[in-house]
């Protein structure tokens, strides 16, 4: 596919980016770009490469090929660490830290940090500031990293699978406060394989798979202006005959049993023949709707529904 | 502070970086049940023990002389190489080292303020042996400045050592190479049983350790009022570029 326009305002450029591990190919040739005040999303399944392209950002690991600039530097200039808030999944917390401790020591590493209190109070881990960190839930844990990616004011961050493991509250927190970061001008990267949060929070979506982009845009235009009926019914009907009463271009699927699907250009009279089809067939419809393709869909469509290993 | 987060992006200053994550190390230190069983505890009941018994047989001349400098030279040992081994070795297993990377604070600042926090737990502990042994009646001898310059030798020898151990081997592999080499040190480095009771050979050979050179050079100056053992002072020298070189040449950071 085309490499994404550039862009003057970028704060992350990849282009053809490439990164082996012996035989595995984690990256293989991705290119994307992410702008400041703008939350960009790395959506993929497990394994896709996302992890060792927020990796390679940020100065972890280096590329083989292609090329990396971030904030127009090269990923491993020294000068972007106090620039640049990394949360990595391994969190890299000393166990015995406690939770406010730690973060007053990352805070203590900048010029001019954000109060380590008041984010602290903001995920609501105040009541665990004296919590040493293997003592922290999963979902703490990952609160305090996104705190320690942020708490140095930075002009980006990258979040990796910034939400995975928390409950619904600490989840909206979480969002909350990646928008309050996209409104202060913070270019966002985050990794994600939640299409929820893909679709909620960002501006533009690379859907990732097997270390390339396979798909990227704004959250509408990957899921296009298509749309789809769906309804439940018994199980079994024919839908080569109904098939045949629609539109060319048309299609019709059944899964799972008694869930079906049409996809085409839903227009009333469409509606107006299923319906009536399904009358004179003697059966009742239910849950009946015509919905927007969802982010899910795209994604099951680009990256294959059977599972990986 | 601000509690916005509208981008200030800027790095501390590098003393300042350093102070916090010194004062941060030490409190880590401290804080370690098994680290002050190490550091404070072994060394103080090995002084108590031999230095008010008569259960070894310490040569001529009062115990208390003889263990005092073993003693220190031990509890310089349990800090900079075995605290730090095991300390540091864990630190790169749960990527905390990598983590570090990802913030404003250089390497060099790192080992800086690792350095700094294993000064002044040695301090700690110099103290509390100091204290015991002058209860038990230890009068010291010799310049207070060769005692300085013999430990900031050791120190640099086994802190070089210990990161070399933390960061070529696994976590669990340095816990237990830590642990034995404290161990065989403190039975063949001189700590407490005189070399003198190893066949001559051996004794030659095992006082090229960089613990047994430790503990006699601390034993010439503050048992015999040496000013500078000059043998002992060369053994060490070479430890204390060796362990840090190595170190730097072969610590992996994850």
């Amino acid at each position: 596919m085309a490499p994404p326009a550039r862009r003057v305002d970028a704060a992350v450029e990849l282009d053809g980016l490439v990164k082996r591990y012996g035989t595995t190919m984690a990256v293989d040739g991705l290119t994307f770009h992410a702008a400041r005040g703008e939350v960009t999303a790395l959506l993929g399944p497990n394994g896709a490469g996302k992890t060792t392209t927020v990796e390679i950002c940020a100065g972890f690991r280096r590329a083989d090929a292609g090329t990396a600039r971030v904030l127009g530097r090269d990923p491993a200039d020294r000068a972007l660490r106090a620039r640049v808030g990394v949360m990595s999944q391994s969190g890299g917390v000393p166990v015995s830290a406690r939770a406010g401790e730690f973060l007053r020591l990352v805070a203590a590493l900048y010029a001019d940090p954000v109060d380590p209190a008041a984010l602290l109070d903001r995920l609501g881990l105040t009541e665990h500031a004296r919590t040493p960190y293997k003592r922290l839930s999963g979902g703490q844990r990952q609160r305090l990293s996104l705190a320690a990616a942020i708490v140095g004011r930075p002009e980006l961050v990258f979040l990796d699978e910034p939400t995975t493991g928390l409950d619904p509250q600490a989840r909206h927190a979480t969002w909350a406060l990646i928008e309050e970061l996209r409104a202060a001008g913070v270019a966002v990267v985050l990794t994600t394989h939640h299409m929820d949060e893909a679709e909620r929070l960002a501006d533009q979506v690379y859907i990732v798979d097997r270390g390339r982009v396979v798909a990227y845009g704004t959250p509408r235009e990957l899921t296009g202006a298509e749309r789809q009926l769906r309804f439940r019914a018994r199980s079994g009907l024919g839908l080569d005959e109904l098939l045949a009463a629609l539109p060319p271009g048309s299609a019709a699927k059944e899964s799972p049993a008694g869930y079906y699907l049409i996809e085409g250009e839903i227009r009333p009279e469409l509606l107006a023949t299923v319906t009536a089809w399904c009358a004179s067939h003697g059966v009742l419809t239910e849950d009946l709707r015509i919905e927007r393709r969802t982010l899910e869909d795209v994604f099951l469509e680009l990256t294959g529904r059977e599972l990986r290993p | 502070m601000s509690s916005t987060l509208t981008p200030a992006p800027g790095a501390a200053p590098l003393p300042a970086m350093v102070r916090a994550q010194a004062a941060y190390e030490v409190r880590a230190l401290l804080r370690n049940g098994e680290q002050l069983l190490l550091t404070l505890v072994i060394p103080v009941v090995l002084l108590l023990l031999f230095g008010a018994t008569s259960l070894l047989d310490l040569g001529p001349g009062r115990r208390v002389d003889f263990l005092t400098p073993g003693i220190i030279a031990l509890a310089i040992m349990s800090t900079a190489f075995t605290g730090q081994a095991i300390g540091t070795g864990f630190e790169r297993r749960y990527g905390v080292l990598k983590r570090l990377g990802a913030t404003p604070l250089p390497r060099s600042g790192l080992i800086m303020a690792k350095t700094i926090s294993v000064i002044a737990v040695e301090i700690l502990q110099v103290g509390a042996v100091v204290a015991v042994a002058s209860a038990l009646g230890w009068r010291p001898h010799g310049n207070p400045a060769s005692v300085a310059f013999l430990v900031l030798l050791g120190t640099a020898a086994f802190s070089g050592l210990g990161l070399l151990l933390a960061g070529t081997l696994r976590a669990e592999a340095t816990l237990a190479a830590a642990n034995l080499v404290y161990v065989l040190f403190l039975v063949l480095g001189g700590v407490v049983f005189p070399l003198s009771e190893f066949p001559g050979a051996v004794a030659s050979a095992l006082g090229l350790l960089p613990i047994s050179a430790l503990a006699d050079g601390l034993r010439q100056v503050l048992q015999h009022g040496a000013a500078l053992p000059g043998k002992d002072i060369a053994v060490l020298a070479v430890w204390s570029v060796a362990g840090p070189a190595l170190a730097a040449r072969f610590f992996r950071w994850e």
